[in-house]
């Protein structure tokens, strides 16, 4: 016994330095899912409440940029507006009197809300975002987030006020992405190297790629509204050994600069949920 | 100043530059990210206790790992780096370090070529095991090595420059 007691006297250091030690390295490397909400909740709100100070100071610097790129979006949408369209009298009179509209239908599958991004990352390996809004306001994991210009990623974490977003350069994001031509179906992953340059692999050589080519989200996907711009196809390369195309692609939206965002809701995700569910059971 | 107050002050300041200018400037060759903040760690009293080095270095970690978002991965750097500093003094001045009172490594109470060793040595180990831990996942010795060299350069080129703006010849008389 009192062996054991001077060895633990002589050795105090190193057992504490190990027990610390092993802490972290758990923290590092064994955590799941739960743990993992738990550290976010924890560290959001901690982090979130600092990061919102200084962000104020940083957002006055991209006030231009970011003006710029509001007005784009803004005359975009006047676009969509119908006093821009000019509708012959004969449709218009075709629809008030046979069409029939239901009004208890849903007629909007994707709603938009606006975000402001408190903190984001761009140099490490697993980059994320932090947006000011959270379960309070709506938002749940797995929404899409879409900035002014183009994607942005997908909501990981949510606590009260802040979400966490894991952004398109992340080494764990994976989106399926189509070409805007319509096909060319594959998978936009990135290499961890450069924060501007994504990769899409697997598109099959039987299609025509020409640098420049937009990218967009694919209509198959759940959590993405369709057509949202991902990049622009900055190099062709040729993948010998599976025999496709494997692109790089420039990204539409600069991370660096993001200051406002949009968080995206599909209003038939629950809807989707239910028929995925019903489809595995059978 | 009381020493824990110059402390305290000197650990806000680090971290604010840390946390919210050096994390997003651009690496340098896509590589290069700068880190410095272990430089508290280095600039602590010679008289503190190990475990309260430990300790201090554990929640320093913590802090920089909130911001950073890698639960555990500053933490484990922060705590290796506690742990090997009381030998490295020990190796490099030959008094016992109750005799330094409240003296902290410096170019004048080491000695330059010391202190040089003292700052290279312990920023190569932090970068090392840093880079280590974050590369154990993707595994590319190449890049490993490449990344290693000049995150140290970049580290000891800002611990140079922090070197020079603070006056700490006076600080513990």
């Amino acid at each position: 016994m009192r062996n054991i007691f001077l060895f633990l006297k002589k050795y105090t250091i190193l057992l504490l330095f190990l027990f610390l030690q092993m802490i972290s390295l758990l923290m590092l490397f064994n955590y799941n899912d739960f743990h993992r909400a738990i550290y976010w909740n924890f560290s959001n709100e901690f982090s979130g409440s600092i990061n919102k100070r200084v962000n104020g100071v940083e957002e006055f610097f991209s006030l231009k940029t970011e003006n710029e790129n509001l007005r784009i979006q803004n005359a975009l949408l006047l676009q969509q507006l119908s006093i821009a369209n000019i509708v012959p009298d004969t449709s218009t009179q075709v629809e008030k009197t046979f069409v029939i509209k239901d009004s208890l239908s849903i007629s909007k599958q994707f709603k938009y809300m606006s975000a402001k991004v408190l903190s984001s990352s761009v140099f490490l390996q697993q980059n994320y975002m932090m947006l000011h809004r959270g379960s309070d306001q709506g938002v749940k994991p797995n929404m899409a987030v879409v900035g002014t210009t183009g994607l942005i990623g997908t909501v990981v974490y949510t606590s009260k006020n802040m979400s966490l977003v894991m952004s398109l350069i992340n080494r764990d994001s994976k989106v399926i992405a189509v070409l805007k031509k319509g096909s060319g179906l594959g998978e936009i992953s990135w290499d961890g190297k450069d924060p501007s340059i994504l990769l899409l692999s697997k598109v099959p050589k039987n299609i025509k790629v020409v640098k420049g080519d937009s990218i967009v989200t694919s209509p198959y996907s759940d959590r993405f509204p369709p057509g949202i711009i991902i990049g622009y196809v900055d190099k062709v390369d040729f993948d010998q050994e599976t025999n496709t195309f494997k692109l790089k692609i420039r990204t539409a939206i600069d991370f660096n600069s993001v200051q406002h965002a949009y968080v995206v809701s599909n209003l038939l995700q629950s809807e989707l949920d239910q028929l995925e569910e019903k489809g595995k059971k059978e | 100043m009381n020493l824990i107050v110059k402390n305290i002050l000197r650990l806000i300041v680090v971290l604010f530059i840390q946390v919210f200018i050096l994390k997003s400037l651009p690496p340098l060759h896509g590589m290069a990210v700068p880190y410095f903040y272990f430089i508290l760690i280095l600039w602590l009293p010679f008289k503190m206790k190990r475990p309260a080095l430990l300790f201090y270095a554990f929640f320093l970690g913590m802090i920089v790992d909130v911001f950073y978002k890698t639960p555990g991965l500053h933490t484990a750097t922060c705590l290796l780096l506690a742990y090997i500093r009381p030998f490295v003094v020990n190796l490099l001045l030959p008094k016992e370090s109750t005799e330094w009172g409240e003296n902290a490594p410096t170019r004048f109470t080491m000695g330059f070529i010391q202190y040089a060793t003292f700052v290279i040595f312990l920023t190569i180990v932090h970068n090392a095991y840093l880079i280590f831990l974050e590369w154990m996942q993707f595994g590319d010795f190449l890049y490993f090595i490449g990344k290693l060299l000049v995150t140290t350069f970049i580290s000891l080129l800002l611990i140079f420059i922090s070197e020079m703006l603070v006056n700490r010849k006076t600080s513990y008389r």
